[in-house]
């Protein structure tokens, strides 16, 4: 049930516009009623998203649209640009202070991940920053949220101060940053109860916590998923205490996030990292621009583009390149190949950064089988050095043996030579169209049907 | 017998509905005015039934993130009933409203907020992604049976996250139940099949399994999940009786696309809508209860052990306008003052 992005939306408007060759007003405002449709279903605050659409339906009503031979593409673009602009700004800066040690306090309602994101945060500043951390427990409320933050701290192996349940979060707090400075630790993460922002006591109790020592970041820790209310909640923790910016958790999911636009709209105040996936080192930059798309359903290539690059080796690349076009590709480094594809992540999360892609027939749902390439790697590893090289040499006895050393089937056996077959046949056609600088038309037969 | 009319009786009635009532109003309404009173307020500020009212409701409720297909079918319906009724005074649109929002949220169904008990022993799971309150839940909900006068036993499923059999163990503690547990990082699996062991040789009435949070598009996890639920069904015939989905309802259109995966994983059974003493409303579960035919079966009001009430759908849908309405008058009241 993915919902439609901006682009396929405005499909609509578009078709009903080409046959007159001219976008009129009432074009431009039908194509904004579908603007504020796809951001209301992104879960952008309902009052953020007049705001926008006023402002959008502006510069859309000026000549760029209005005169454009594809008005539909230039809303989606003037969309994104004011999304970019307006979550855009500085990122993921922090302030470290002058005077040791550095606060910084995590708040948010229960549930947003303060405690998993202290973590990270307290692994990144360590890394990235040479900064020497110290987690303090300072959710007395929830059950086992010490014991949470104290097995974190064991994992990162970074010290966790702790005094158990007992005793008030502001005197941990401030006996942790006396505890801090004694060890001569540089900064101070405090982890606090997540709570109802319209709950007055709690809510004075961060403000006490905050008057110890004037923190130099108070993070508000918000998830991605957070629907109408974000508003609400953003405003009323800076109303309260000021916060300095905002962690965006559990982005890793497939919601549209359009909750980043709300809290960023109401309170000022920077996106400064978004948490990706469960393990301590899941916690990146914000990118404007990416949730730009992302809200707008536009797919994520930016992300994409740089998990290849980063998982992929230049040098090797290059070797691969020459295998294609001397036809020395192997299975050796087909699995290779595999292995690099496997270590960007699962196959399918990988397919839905891709633009559109649920809108391709059979795509929507897909869920790419990795067990199947435990399968292929089986089979390859069953074969012989020879056999990896020259793969033409395997006749039906070596099929059985190949077969019952990799606990799959002939047919198993069979299919895999076929596809690599074709691939090398593909590969070869590619980079022989490379050498030439595309003069020659490509040559696969079919490909001019497919996507008719 | 009007609709209102009818919800104020029941309001009225017994003492053990009077009590829940208060925790609806402290959860749900927050403001302390009385019933009444508020619906009083809600007429005089619009005497007539036009296209402002509608479109004002319209942003209440999507403020309330029921959703724009399901606030536009509704806007639909209502535009047609008032016309229809002939409806002209606020007085009886009110009703109308509610009516034709319990409507969609029951569609024609029965109400179904009780757990289905097994003859011998039940088994409930509960699922969810990150930080929704599953544990917390369970906590309560065990409470809840323990009160009814079930033994209930407690699976400690999440073995991934920091803290989560701890958190758990305190509150099986709290409660007075056993849990069972094996050391972190274990198989969740491997637990249940343990659990359900112990419940079946002590010869309880109820087992409820927590289970890790995840997020519904980590293929991986999901596969796991499904196969806790099938050794959970594989020792116990016709279990899991309840597959419990928590849904945090600050969450916004994103809870659709949980039930939806969720359901098809593990056939959940029943919505536990939990943090619903903030300001949020969760108004997907009216479109996740027409779509997918999931009801709610319970609501979280807080942090307390008997912070749990089964889900009354004609409070709800009061909760999800009233208080919009009020909010909304509030604002401009500040506006003014300013």
């Amino acid at each position: 049930m993915a919902f439609e992005g901006l682009a396929e939306r405005l499909q609509g408007t578009m078709t009903k516009i080409k046959g007159k060759g001219k976008v009129s007003e009432a074009d431009v405002k039908d194509m904004m009623r579908e603007v504020r449709f796809a951001l209301i279903e992104a879960d952008v605050n309902l009052k953020v998203v007049k705001e926008f659409v006023k402002k959008v339906s502006e510069r859309a009503a000026g000549s760029d649209v209005m005169e454009s031979l594809t008005p539909g593409q230039q809303v989606v673009k003037i969309v994104k640009d004011e999304l970019t602009e307006l979550m855009g700004g500085e990122q993921s800066k922090i302030n470290f202070s002058t005077k040791q040690p550095t606060v910084i306090m995590m708040v948010g309602l229960q549930g947003a991940g303060k405690t998993t994101t202290t973590g990270k945060l307290a692994g990144l500043l360590r890394k990235k920053h040479n900064r020497k951390p110290l987690l303090v427990a300072a959710d007395v409320y929830r059950p086992a949220a010490v014991q949470q933050l104290e097995t974190i701290g064991k994992q990162l192996t970074i010290p966790v101060f702790s005094k158990g349940t007992d005793i008030s979060p502001v005197d941990i707090a401030r006996q942790a940053i006396e505890h801090a400075k004694a060890e001569h630790l540089d900064t101070v993460i405090i982890d606090t109860a997540g709570r109802l922002h319209i709950d007055e006591n709690l809510m004075q109790e961060l403000k006490d916590i905050r008057s110890i020592k004037e923190p130099d970041e108070i993070f508000l820790v918000v998830d991605a998923m957070t629907g109408q209310d974000a508003v609400n909640v953003a405003q009323s923790f800076d109303e309260a205490i000021g916060i300095s910016g905002v962690v965006l958790t559990k982005l890793d999911g497939d919601t549209r996030g359009g909750a980043a636009l709300s809290i960023r709209t109401v309170t000022q105040k920077p996106i400064k990292f978004v948490g990706m996936g469960e393990k301590m080192d899941a916690l990146d930059v914000f990118h404007p621009e990416r949730m730009a798309s992302r809200i707008l359903g536009m797919g994520d290539m930016l992300s994409l583009i740089e998990k290849a690059q980063t998982n992929v080796d230049e040098e090797k690349a290059k070797q691969l390149e020459e295998k294609f076009r001397t036809s020395s590709f192997t299975f050796d480094d087909f699995l290779e190949q595999l292995a690099q594809v496997k270590q960007m992540g699962p196959l399918d999360e990988i397919l839905k950064m891709l633009p559109g892609a649920n809108k391709i027939k059979g795509l929507e749902n897909a869920k790419v089988d990795e067990s199947q390439m435990g399968r292929v790697e089986a089979i390859i590893y069953s074969m012989t050095t020879q056999e990896k090289t020259t793969p033409e040499i395997i006749n039906a006895n070596r099929k059985k043996r190949i077969a019952r050393g990799s606990g799959t089937s002939i047919q198993d056996v069979n299919r895999l030579l076929k596809q690599f077959e074709d691939m090398k046949k593909m590969m070869k056609q590619m980079s022989g169209m490379n050498t030439k600088k595309g003069k020659k038309k490509m040559s696969m037969p079919g490909l001019d049907q497919l996507f008719k | 017998m009007s609709f209102f009319k009818k919800l104020k009786d029941k309001f009225a009635g017994n003492a053990e509905q009077e009590q829940s009532t208060e925790k609806y109003k402290e959860g749900l309404a927050k403001t302390r005015t009385g019933f009444t009173s508020k619906i009083n307020d809600l007429v005089a500020k619009y005497r007539k039934v036009d296209e402002d009212f509608f479109e004002e409701l319209e942003e209440v409720l999507l403020q309330a993130d029921v959703g724009f297909e399901t606030v536009l079918e509704l806007m639909d319906d209502l535009r047609f009933e008032v016309q229809r009724k002939n409806v002209r005074d606020t007085s009886n649109v009110q009703s109308v409203i509610s009516e034709k929002l319990v409507e969609i949220y029951q569609s024609g169904e029965e109400e179904l907020n009780e757990i289905k008990f097994a003859d011998g022993l039940t088994v409930i799971l509960m699922v969810g992604v990150n930080g929704v309150g599953k544990t917390t839940t369970i906590g309560k909900l065990a409470h809840r049976l323990k009160n009814e006068g079930k033994t209930v036993l407690l699976a400690a499923g999440d073995t991934f996250r920091a803290g989560a059999i701890e958190q758990l163990d305190v509150w099986g503690e709290r409660v007075g139940v056993d849990v069972i547990k094996q050391a972190a990082g274990s198989d969740p699996a491997a637990v249940m099949y343990d659990a359900v062991r112990a419940a079946k040789s002590r010869g309880v009435d109820v087992l409820i399994c927590d289970t890790a949070g995840r997020l519904q598009n980590k293929v991986n996890l999901m596969n796991e999940l499904e196969k806790v639920h099938r050794v959970i069904s594989r020792e116990v015939p016709g279990a899991p009786h309840e597959v419990l989905l928590a849904l945090d309802a600050t969450t916004g259109q994103n809870a659709m696309i949980q039930a939806q995966t969720f359901k098809e994983v593990t056939e959940v059974t029943g919505i536990v809508l939990t943090k619903l003493d903030g300001t949020a409303k969760g108004g997907i579960v009216l479109a996740i209860r027409s779509k997918l035919k999931i009801p709610v079966k319970f609501v979280g009001l807080g942090e307390k052990m008997d912070d749990l009430q089964p889900f009354d759908p004609q409070k709800y849908v009061y909760g999800l306008f009233a208080e919009g309405l009020d909010r909304e008058e509030q604002l401009e009241k500040e506006k003014a003052d300013k």
